[in-house]
């Protein structure tokens, strides 16, 4: 017990909200039996309270809620909003930075890549066949122009035979 | 032009003319009889009736904490901005209960609900603002809550 009570002062932020937790094994276990409190946009009331372990002063403010609001300071009416609540609407639907974080890490992995293939094309991958070379492909359209490769719609219709050039 | 008369018209006025959602329901545009409707048996709702049950469940004298959260979270799943008299009364039940941190939640909720159309809250704390002064209830915005 005073080993558990030790503990709870440690997490102290977790002792005082309402995370209703039990320890099991050196390890605070989320207590899934009893009604928790939430951060949800479409739940605006939740079950319990944020904070239910009060200090001396929260419990002199929700005395001193009893009695008319109107004399309430407006710290004081934060500070009991904040007691039954642990985030506002805006905190909830705030975004986050998370997008530049991948967007970055996408864009550093891709130039990675491209450095690996380029290092592939100088270092690992041979020469290209001869059959690309210049001289060869001269004489293969020589050839194909002479066999009248596709005359009627495609490669020979481009080629002048008359003044033997390129239309 | 019709943001003003939004304003200024009681909810229950349809907009269907401008084709702007009417103020506080989504219902379809033409208000056809109910037994033209082919929903399932039984007598539809008019919205004075949901407004007046509403208000009379917040309005209990004796209302419990429990019936206060179980009563606003329905309220807020419902696919409308509520009334200001409903909010009124759910305020009130709120000081019977001596939670003020619900009552400004309220009114975080609606401005919510409201989504794109912002014209709707500023007109609920128009509508509200005596009782928000009667009770000393600060509105988010007062209390600088209303941006993250």
């Amino acid at each position: 017990m005073l080993n558990q009570r030790a503990r709870a002062v440690k997490y102290g932020r977790r002792a005082n909200n309402s995370f209703i937790v039990f320890r099991c094994a050196d390890v605070d276990v989320l207590d899934c039996s009893v009604p928790q409190y939430n951060n949800r946009l479409d739940t605006p009331l939740p079950d319990v309270p944020f904070v239910r372990n009060l200090g001396a002063d929260q419990k002199k403010l929700k005395e001193k809620e009893k009695g008319a609001w109107t004399s309430l300071s407006k710290e004081e009416k934060l500070a009991l909003y904040r007691l039954s609540f642990e985030l506002t609407y805006p905190e909830m639907k705030r975004g986050s930075g998370e997008w530049k974080t991948v967007l970055g890490g996408i864009f550093f992995f891709l130039g990675f890549t491209g450095l690996l293939v380029w290092w592939q094309r100088f270092s690992v991958f041979g020469d290209v066949p001869h059959t690309l070379s210049p001289e060869w492909v001269e004489q293969q359209t020589q050839r194909m122009l002479d066999m009248r490769v596709n005359p009627v719609h495609g490669f020979s219709t481009k080629w002048d035979y008359e003044k033997k050039q390129w239309k | 032009m019709t943001k003003k008369r939004l304003v200024m018209f009681r909810a229950a006025v349809r907009l269907s003319v401008s084709g702007v959602r009417s103020l506080t329901r989504s219902r379809p545009q033409y208000a056809a009889p109910l037994a033209a409707r082919c929903y399932s048996h039984g007598k539809q709702e008019t919205d004075e009736e949901f407004d007046a049950r509403w208000v009379s469940y917040f309005s209990k004298p004796d209302i419990d904490a429990w019936e206060l959260r179980k009563g606003m979270n329905t309220l807020i799943g419902y696919d409308l901005v509520p009334e200001p008299k409903i909010l009124e009364a759910a305020l009130r039940a709120c000081r019977r209960l001596n939670d003020l941190g619900s009552a400004i939640r309220i009114l975080e909720a609606v401005k919510d609900k409201a989504g794109p159309h912002k014209e709707i809250y500023p007109y609920l704390i128009q509508e509200l603002r005596p009782t928000l002064n009667e009770l000393g209830i600060s509105t988010p915005e007062e209390l600088g809550i209303d941006k993250a």
